[in-house]
């Protein structure tokens, strides 16, 4: 894990239409376990599909699907914004 | 079809019992359905508010048990719902064993999802069949799904079925028939690294000779670093912990662990099989249908715009549509009392009984069906289409904050008109925590009962003193004021009362599908059967408790007691007052329930409720619509005048203490509404309490704190404007 840097990319800070990737996930936490169920392994990459539109949640696609996740209760998980490929 | 009667879990012990598992949002009531028709059973795990719903199905001409376990996301039991599958899976729940196969629905719109927990059922050796459910769907977008291969990949027969249709039931019937005589073994490599896997087995040799037995994915885990139960226990053994150290070291000198591996192999080898097994048929549309309807549903101006409408529909529904067939269902009662009644004139006792007692429970109970089966119509409906998790969506904000879910509008919302198909549809809320705190906030909204006795006291304080501006504000205030305490409630309910963590909120936004009406029958019918059945019951015995409070001790002879009472008095007086309705109001006040409005009037005296208005809240506690008629009553008026009658107005104008005092002053007639408002005066919303906790615990908490809330703040406006003059 030490060999990841990170942009500091938090989930409060993403977009619609951005794309990001799963850094590292906090072993300890006691909420990052149901997350990583939900497919938000380390390496995992997603793209912001909205934003609800009083701020929260936000909607990803992941691994195929539609997820929504509060920003306030993802704070295991660190992200880094995937550079546009296409 | 034969319609003996359905095999029940708990007898069969040679019936065969097959679970039917899967992720929430899989489609498994739909398989569900089409596997056992009408064949359904629903109650409730013991101790918890898991529902159980059972079936029975046809399955090679034999009869078979089948149990549709709640949905859950992996074998962490991290909620309720999954620890409650976890029991039925593993045979742990009270009379019931272990099901001798799995049917794992499976979506197919979501396969490497849905894949991660087959791992977890595949490593833990469990029986397995694969039903593929929503291939019509990935169909419709250019791509299916190669079964075959599948099957190979996975070890076990996978069968796709499209439930509502009817499609692949047959094969279904005949891979359970076949794996219930000789069940496959699914595939268990799922690649993680040789080594890792070596020292997991012995360590789980190690352990269950030490008498722990502790599945390899746990075992797993805990070798990796992550969070793990067993960890704990090893600590407590020597031996044992040396050797979880002595693994360790070992596995990494080939590099370092890291407990992110576990979860991150699995779904990997989802990935793989995902990969291998989906063939697209044409490339994937740039905007799927399901993008485009959320284009508009999510939008922030055209999502809340048409959530408004929906949600305007969905109560304008309960709250007027109901109208016409809760007056069928209440003119049928009185045409059945009509009927029932001379034939029991023999006995004054029975028929007051049966008419007042027994036929006016049945009514009580009857009458909320309507709104409940439209209620669960619109839910099962907006759920089952995936609109309710976008409204979930757009809500979740504004209901968030304080500890609730964005799904807490609808039963919220409901309770508006009617608290009882509120607290059911409460069960749109995943989580138990939040699903509680919804339950217990639910009947504080002001409900359509409520109305009456706002529109009586109103029109007879507010709106002659104050104008008709100020009566339409104070109708409004009314409606306000139980969302506006509900606020604090839940922050307080949230911070103590209900224990629990609530997990980390996880909202998925399925792909949009077409409603599927046998599911939407089936649920409204469902859930009236179930509140007919235990709220309904309760409901029927209450009314049957409260009527003879009203009615005895009533000795012989006391009616010409009273008429001749009536007799003496000035002719003046008779002239206010019929002698029917004179006997009627000294017949309340001479029973068991006046006796005790007048006992406790000191206790209402600080809040400036003499004896009359004390009964009459008295004998609307089991159902508050009936505070206007007991008021009627008391007032010497008969019990059938409404909220626009003039004479009652009057009447309570009029009305005053011994003294001389007036009885009810403006300040005491909001103080009665707030008492109305806030009170908890409805025996339908704590049987449906009861039925949805499957405790007394919550629906005695939730009659406690709101009797005492209204009571406080009944004294505290009484006394405010005695200050205030």
């Amino acid at each position: 894990m030490d060999n990841h840097r990170t942009d500091g990319l938090k989930f409060s800070g993403l977009r619609q239409g951005m794309r990001a990737r799963v850094v590292s996930v906090c072993a300890h936490c006691p909420d990052v376990r149901r997350l990583v169920e939900m497919g938000l392994t380390e390496g995992t990459e997603f793209r912001v599909v909205k934003v609800a539109p009083l701020g929260d949640p936000v909607e990803i696609e992941v691994r195929g699907y539609r997820l929504c996740l509060r920003k306030g209760e993802v704070a295991g998980i660190e992200i880094e914004q995937v550079e546009a490929a296409r | 079809m034969s319609h003996c009667h359905p095999a029940t879990v708990e007898e069969s012990s040679e019936t065969a019992l097959v679970g039917l598992v899967g992720n929430p949002n899989a489609g498994k009531t739909t398989v569900f359905n089409s596997l056992t028709g009408s064949f359904q059973k629903v109650g409730n795990y013991p101790g918890v508010t898991v529902e159980k719903v059972t079936g029975a199905a046809d399955i090679g001409g034999h009869k078979v048990a089948l149990i549709d376990v709640p949905g859950l996301y992996s074998l962490e039991a991290a909620s309720e719902d999954e620890r409650v599958a976890l029991d039925v899976i593993e045979g742990r729940v009270r009379d019931m064993r272990s099901p001798d196969l799995l049917v794992y629905v499976m979506d197919a719109s979501n396969l490497e999802r849905n894949l991660y927990l087959f791992t977890h059922l595949a490593e833990a050796r469990y029986p397995l069949v694969v039903a593929l459910t929503m291939t019509d769907m990935l169909e419709s977008e250019g791509a299916r799904v190669d079964t075959r291969r599948m099957s190979d990949m996975l070890g076990v027969d996978v069968v796709p079925i499209v439930g509502h249709r009817g499609r692949g039931v047959r094969q279904l019937r005949e891979a359970i028939d076949r794996n219930l005589k000789s069940p496959k073994r699914a595939e268990r490599d799922f690649g993680f690294p040789v080594a890792l896997e070596k020292r997991v087995e012995e360590l789980c040799e190690q352990l269950a000779l030490a008498g722990l037995d502790y599945p390899t994915s746990e075992v797993r885990q805990a070798l990796l670093g992550g969070r793990s139960d067993v960890i704990r226990r090893v600590e407590e053994m020597p031996r044992l912990r040396e050797a979880f150290e002595a693994a360790k070291a070992d596995l990494e000198t080939e590099g370092p662990l890291r407990p992110g591996l576990e979860a991150g192999t699995r779904y990997d080898w989802a990935a793989m099989v995902q990969k291998a097994v989906v063939r697209r048929t044409r490339p994937p549309k740039r905007l799927s249908p399901t993008d485009r309807l959320d284009w508009i549903l999510t939008h922030r101006v055209f999502g809340l715009a048409v959530f408004l409408a929906i949600m305007y529909l969905v109560f304008q529904s309960i709250y007027t549509f109901a109208l016409p067939v809760m007056d069928a269902v209440q003119w049928t009662f009185g045409r059945l009392s009509d009927l029932v009644s001379p034939a029991l004139a023999g006995s004054p006792v029975i028929q007051s009984a049966v008419v007042d007692g027994l036929i006016a429970g049945l009514s009580a109970m009857m009458i909320f069906l309507p709104q409940i089966l439209i209620l669960f119509f619109f839910i099962t409906l907006l759920e089952g289409t995936g609109y309710l998790a976008r409204a979930a969506f757009l809500m979740d904000r504004l209901l968030g904050w304080c500890g609730l879910n964005g799904r807490a509008f609808i039963p919220l919302l409901s309770s508006f008109a009617c608290a009882i198909p509120g607290v059911m549809a409460a069960r749109v809320i995943p989580d138990p925590k939040s699903r509680l705190a919804t339950i217990l906030i639910a009947p504080l909204m002001s409900c359509s009962a409520r109305l009456p006795i706002y529109l009586l006291l109103i029109g007879a304080f507010v709106e002659p003193q104050f104008g008709a501006a100020w009566a339409g504000f104070a109708l409004f205030a009314m409606h306000l004021l139980g969302l506006l305490v509900a606020i604090p409630i839940v922050f307080v309910l949230n911070r103590g009362l209900i224990r629990g963590k609530s997990l980390p909120f996880v909202l998925e936004l399925p792909p949009f599908q077409w409603p599927k009406w046998r599911d939407v029958w089936r649920t409204m019918f469902l859930r009236g059967k179930v509140f007919v059945k235990i709220a309904g019951t309760i409901i029927v015995a209450m009314s049957i408790l409260i009527w003879a409070l009203l009615y005895f001790p009533r000795p012989a002879g006391e009616t010409a007691i009273y008429e001749s009472q009536y007799a003496t008095l000035p002719a003046e007086a008779r002239e206010k007052v019929t002698q029917e309705n004179f006997v009627q109001r000294r017949q309340i006040e001479n029973s068991y329930l006046g006796r005790f409005g007048k006992t406790i009037e000191p206790v209402f005296r600080p809040a400036g409720f003499d004896w009359r208005l004390s009964t009459a809240i008295l004998a609307a506690f089991p159902a508050r619509e009936v505070v206007v008629p007991s008021l009627g009553i008391i007032f010497s008026l008969g019990g059938d005048v409404d909220q626009h009658s003039g004479d009652l107005r009057q009447a309570l104008s009029e009305a005053t203490w011994p003294d001389g005092r007036p009885l009810v002053t403006p300040w005491t007639a909001v103080g009665l509404m707030v008492f109305f408002a806030l009170c908890c005066q409805c025996m339908g919303t704590l049987a449906t309490v009861r039925r949805e906790t499957n405790s007394w615990k919550w629906p005695l908490f939730m009659f406690a704190y709101m009797t005492a809330l209204a009571y406080l703040a009944a004294v505290g406006i009484n006394q405010l404007g005695r200050l205030v003059g």
